[in-house]
């Protein structure tokens, strides 16, 4: 049962074939199996979370049909929620237990589903490969050699491994589309603004965006229609009228425009991919698709206006993290300065430190206009690339890596590292959604494929997704878990 | 662009971090590195272009002025690693 | 050398909202500490800020008010510094795009003439928490109540040129602030704050000199005595052959001097970038007249009126409207009494002085509007005279009963009774009968002696007009 997607198991609930209950104690029983391995969990609430099965199901006697009712969900560790440890995986929030509920976690909630813990991420998200955690790196299902990536890694994982139905995860630069491409799952990163950031522990304000991570782009529209919406919390939140983002899934591929950026298949890439991103594409283009070449200039320094753009939020973002109020404090302070600059030093990770120094530099006086405000600059002309694509075209697609998950302790420094978010981080900049959906194996691992559309075109990105994953079956393959954990063992 | 020792550690008082002698090399090697894939950006030409600060053009929404909030004090102190009397402590500010 | 003083000042005003800028804990002034300290204020991870749009009103009010430019398109920052009363490591401000930008201010000098002082913005701001320095185990105490507060920081041209301007400067500045009930302004409680930037230069040079920021002078007296310590230690200074640094300086008053604030001159670079997590700010025309039409009567087109409709000086009308309660007393005694220049008069002489006696503000005093105005009446009516009224007003601060039974249980009523008087004259002449022969002999002046006789006989009493009325009848 626990391999099912949420729609499926929403049937199954329905039809009374299984019980919330006996579902969460499913995935604690798979937990209980694998997390050790997989260290895809940061915090497991088994407890909590049979209780709540235990309210679902009386709910469901009563007569509620609330639409992920006794389903069970993991939330990446930088959602806060009431009562439960929320560390976005820093040893500087090790002892935080959230007063309060981030929206995103109140409408799963609403919604009926069964929260089972937390899951492990890059320290504050900043990170591709999940090794940033303070919290030890969470291993990859498909080889546990290999990183999950990052920074939702624990949250891929999970629902790779079938350690939960579904997850929530944030994207700031990639990070729901390259860990669910290197997992073989299913990712959204909605428009900005989409789903509501209260709760949500800031890495970088005006790139930051929750969404699902799941087994289908069913499951992505399903848990859409429950994140989405405005919220007076969060002024970045936009007031879009209630959509339905399963009503077009179904809708018929024939005469949509795919546009192939040639920036994504250039140098780089890794040939493997690219045959496979472009079978994908065949595969569309059976369903009726025109496929046509486009143009995106800026795409090479996108990546150089991030590295500006988010450290620069994430150095004030980050300042609260002070050892005043909460969190990690140091040892026997001897005077204020000394209290700031031990429980940060302390408090934070190597990467978390370079990019607070970074976001700090490129701030600093004399600075700001040759890096903040040239960034900015860029931002715009990232976007205005997008926006010229979009007259020609109805998506964009390429591959969401240019390589297959990685090996741990692989990279050497943050600039390689940072280069794997060569086709994912520009969508943060210009705040379009994007999915990644499986579409291939290279070397036994899952490989993803982008898919772009439009400012609020999730229904469209889902659309596409969909039809794809009817005509395919990457997106049904498994990790062998227990050979995967033997050859660990070995 | 390589930073000075001097630069690492002006910027790591600012944003409060403790960098140690040893460890002020290896932060100027990591930052300036990063700074390195940073500069591109400085071989296009921008002089006509507005910075866009946020991807979409919107507006600032405005909240009624109502007191929505109930006093937590001894709830939220409870995740402080000092307090006393309702007061956050902090180490004496050496002026 | 001769030298020219050149001041600016920068005005800190805590907007009177209920609830705070971003969030929706109360602002209530000597709450029990970090009682008014929601997560949001605490800046607990996660958490965002939301919008007041009654402190944008009240910044567009007083934008409007001084004829300043409204910021169309106004965006907060962050100002990015640590210290523990700031509890997310930066405070949202405002940079480059304030909400008020370029106003003007005039203000009347002592001599009586105007000054036109220029306003270079206006813009909003968190104010910080509390730090408290007293002894908790040797260390600080954070209370957060404060933090969030709206604040409108007003920055002044370097147009004012003495600490005395700067004072009137500041009074106008307090005055429109209460029309326009945007702010308690209270310095003592520190809703209303100053910071003064002050340098000299040699009379007739164009550039400025270095100047110093003068800090924590929390009232108007403060002020001006800031002031003229700083010009003075400047001008010591300079004659010394020394150079100013340009630096921060406390204000002390316990000790009426100002001293360096060197610690804090630490290279402080904010980092200022626009605030992600809020959206610029869009204010249309519609939204500016809309405040426009409810703008208050302000205090300069107030005393024109009180000018013109009264029949005031403009000195008594620029005393009246100085403060919008004084105002508002003075026109309800004028209506009340009917008549504006005794109103007048009573307000800013009787009143004023009480008021300056006892330190009260307008609203302590046990003789409001009601009962002033009444007491006009009585002398215009006759039933007492203007002297007795003295008395009456007098008994009027221990005695809150009515004007009149206070009258009649001292018995202070004017005797008009003819009969009365008559026995009170004869008296007079007999006892006086040296004045009363030279007013027969032709000395006309001599009759004020003799009133005044009467007047004393009867204890003030008597109406004057009608004795004297008498006097020269029998004395004809």
């Amino acid at each position: 049962m626990i391999e099912k997607t949420v729609a499926e198991l929403s049937a199954a609930l329905a039809a009374g074939e299984t019980t919330s209950v006996a579902l969460t104690q499913a995935y604690l029983d798979q937990i209980a199996a694998h997390n050790e391995t997989l260290n895809a969990y940061i915090t497991v609430c088994a407890d909590s979370a049979l209780a709540q099965a235990r309210a679902a199901d009386e709910a469901r006697a009563a007569g509620s049909t609330a639409p992920l009712l006794g389903i069970p969900i993991a939330h990446k560790d930088l959602f806060c929620t009431e009562g439960v440890k929320t560390t976005s995986g820093s040893k500087i929030l090790h002892n935080f237990i959230s007063p309060y509920d981030a929206t995103v976690v109140e409408r799963m909630q609403a919604a009926g589903a069964v929260m089972l813990g937390k899951t492990n991420m890059d320290e504050f998200a900043m990170g591709s490969s999940n090794e940033s955690s303070y919290y030890g790196a969470a291993r990859n299902p498909w080889n546990l050699d290999r990183v999950p990536g990052g920074s939702s890694g624990g949250s891929a994982a999970a629902v790779a491994a079938d350690l939960c139905a579904m997850a929530t995860g944030t994207d700031t630069g990639g990070s729901i589309r390259q860990p669910a491409a290197f997992c073989g799952i299913t990712g959204l990163k909605p428009s900005y603004g989409r789903v509501s950031r209260w709760g949500m522990i800031a890495y970088a304000s005006s790139l930051d965006q929750a969404g699902p991570l799941c087994k289908t782009a069913e499951d992505a529209a399903i848990l859409l229609n429950v994140m989405a919406g405005v919220d007076d919390k969060d002024s970045t939140s936009i007031d879009l009228p209630t959509e339905d983002f399963s009503a077009a899934l179904n809708d018929s591929l024939e005469g949509l425009r795919i546009g192939l950026p040639k920036q994504h298949f250039a140098e780089g890439l890794n040939p493997a991919i690219d045959r496979a991103i472009r079978s994908a594409v065949a595969e569309l283009e059976k369903l009726g698709a025109v496929v046509k070449e486009i143009d995106l200039p800026n795409s090479d320094l996108a990546i150089s206006a991030y590295y500006v753009i988010a450290p620069a939020e994430a150095s004030a973002n980050l300042s609260r993290f002070d050892g005043v109020r909460y969190g990690y404090r140091c040892e026997n302070p001897v005077d204020l300065e000394d209290m700031y600059k031990r429980s940060r030093s302390e408090g934070f990770g190597e990467e978390v430190k370079r990019r607070i120094m970074i976001g700090t530099y490129a701030l600093s006086a004399g600075f700001y206009d040759a890096y903040y405000r040239k960034a900015q600059k860029i931002r715009r002309l990232v976007k205005e690339d997008y926006a010229r694509a979009f007259e020609e075209v109805d998506v964009i697609i390429g591959p969401t890596t240019p390589s297959p998950a990685f090996e741990l302790d692989s990279m050497k420094d943050s600039v390689t590292m940072y280069l794997e978010d060569i086709y994912t981080i520009a969508l943060n900049l210009a705040g379009l959604p994007g999915m990644s959906v499986p579409a291939g194996f290279v070397d036994g691992l899952p490989i993803g494929m982008q898919i772009v559309a439009k400012d609020y075109a999730e229904a469209k990105l889902l659309n596409v997704a969909h039809q794809f994953q009817q005509v395919t079956d990457w997106h049904k393959q498994k990790p062998a878990l227990s050979t995967a954990a033997k050859t660990k063992e070995a | 662009m390589a930073l000075t020792k001097t630069e690492v550690e002006k910027i790591a008082h600012l944003a409060r971090l403790h960098v140690t002698d040893t460890e002020a090399e290896e932060v100027a090697k990591g930052v300036s590195d990063i700074l390195g894939l940073i500069d591109k950006m400085q071989s296009i030409d921008t002089d006509n272009v507005e910075p866009l600060a946020h991807p979409f053009d919107a507006v600032q929404k405005l909240r009624p002025d109502a007191v929505t909030e109930t006093d937590r004090r001894d709830e939220l102190q409870k995740l402080a690693p000092q307090s006393q009397d309702g007061l956050f402590l902090v180490p004496k500010v050496i002026e | 050398m001769q030298y020219e003083t050149v001041i600016g000042l920068e005005v800190h005003v805590q907007l009177s909202t209920e609830s705070k800028l971003f969030s929706g804990s109360a602002t209530k002034f000597g709450a029990e500490p970090n009682t008014q300290a929601n997560i949001f204020d605490l800046a607990m991870p996660g958490t965002l800020p939301v919008l007041n749009g009654k402190a944008v009103a009240m910044a567009v009010k007083f934008g409007v008010a001084i004829g300043a430019e409204i910021g169309k398109h106004s965006v907060f920052d962050r100002k990015n510094y640590f210290y523990p009363d700031l509890p997310k490591g930066y405070q949202v401000s405002q940079l480059d795009y304030p909400t008020v930008g370029k106003g003007t201010l005039t203000v009347t000098l002592d001599d009586g003439s105007e000054k036109v002082i220029g306003v270079t913005r206006a813009h909003m701001e968190e104010d910080a928490g509390k730090s408290l320095h007293e002894d908790y185990q040797g260390m600080t105490g954070i209370d957060l109540n404060r933090a969030g507060t709206p604040l409108l920081e007003i920055v002044s041209e370097p147009d004012l040129r003495s600490a005395k301007e700067a004072v009137a400067y500041l009074k106008k500045l307090h005055s429109i602030i209460r029309y326009l009930d945007i702010s308690d302004a209270i310095m003592a409680q520190g809703s209303m704050r100053c910071d003064a930037n002050v340098s000299i230069r040699p009379v007739g040079q164009e550039e400025f000199g270095t100047r110093t920021e003068i800090k924590n002078i929390n009232s108007f007296k403060f002020v001006e005595r800031a002031i003229n310590y700083e010009v003075q230690r400047q001008k010591d200074v300079l004659e010394d052959g020394g150079r100013i640094v340009q630096e921060t300086r406390l204000y002390d008053a316990d000790k009426d001097e100002t001293r360096s604030m060197r610690s804090k001159e630490v290279a402080n670079d904010y980092r200022y970038f626009p605030e992600p997590d809020l959206l610029p700010i869009v204010i249309d025309d519609a939204y500016i007249e809309a405040i426009r039409a409810t703008l208050p009567e302000l205090p300069d087109t107030r005393g024109a009126r009180f000018v013109s409709e009264y029949g005031l000086s403009e000195y008594d009308a620029g005393v009246l409207v100085a403060t919008r309660e004084m105002a508002d007393y003075f026109e309800t005694t004028a209506k009340l009494s009917g008549d504006a220049k005794l109103a007048a008069n009573w307000v800013s002489q009787d009143l004023q002085a009480l008021l300056n006696k006892h330190g009260w503000e307008l609203d302590e005093s046990p003789i409001q509007a009601e009962r002033l105005a009444m007491l006009i009446q009585r002398i215009k009516d006759n039933t007492i005279s203007g002297k007795i009224a003295k008395t009456v007003f007098d008994a009027m601060l221990d005695d809150s009963s009515d004007v009149d039974a206070i009258i009649e249980a001292k018995g202070l009523k004017q005797v008009t009774d003819s009969g009365a008087l008559e026995s009170l004259v004869d008296k007079v002449i007999a006892e006086n009968p040296d004045q009363a022969q030279q007013y027969r002999d032709g000395k006309v002046q001599v009759i004020g002696f003799l009133v005044g006789q009467c007047m004393q006989l009867s204890k003030g009493k008597a109406n004057p007009a009608q004795v004297n009325e008498i006097l020269r009848g029998k004395l004809s």
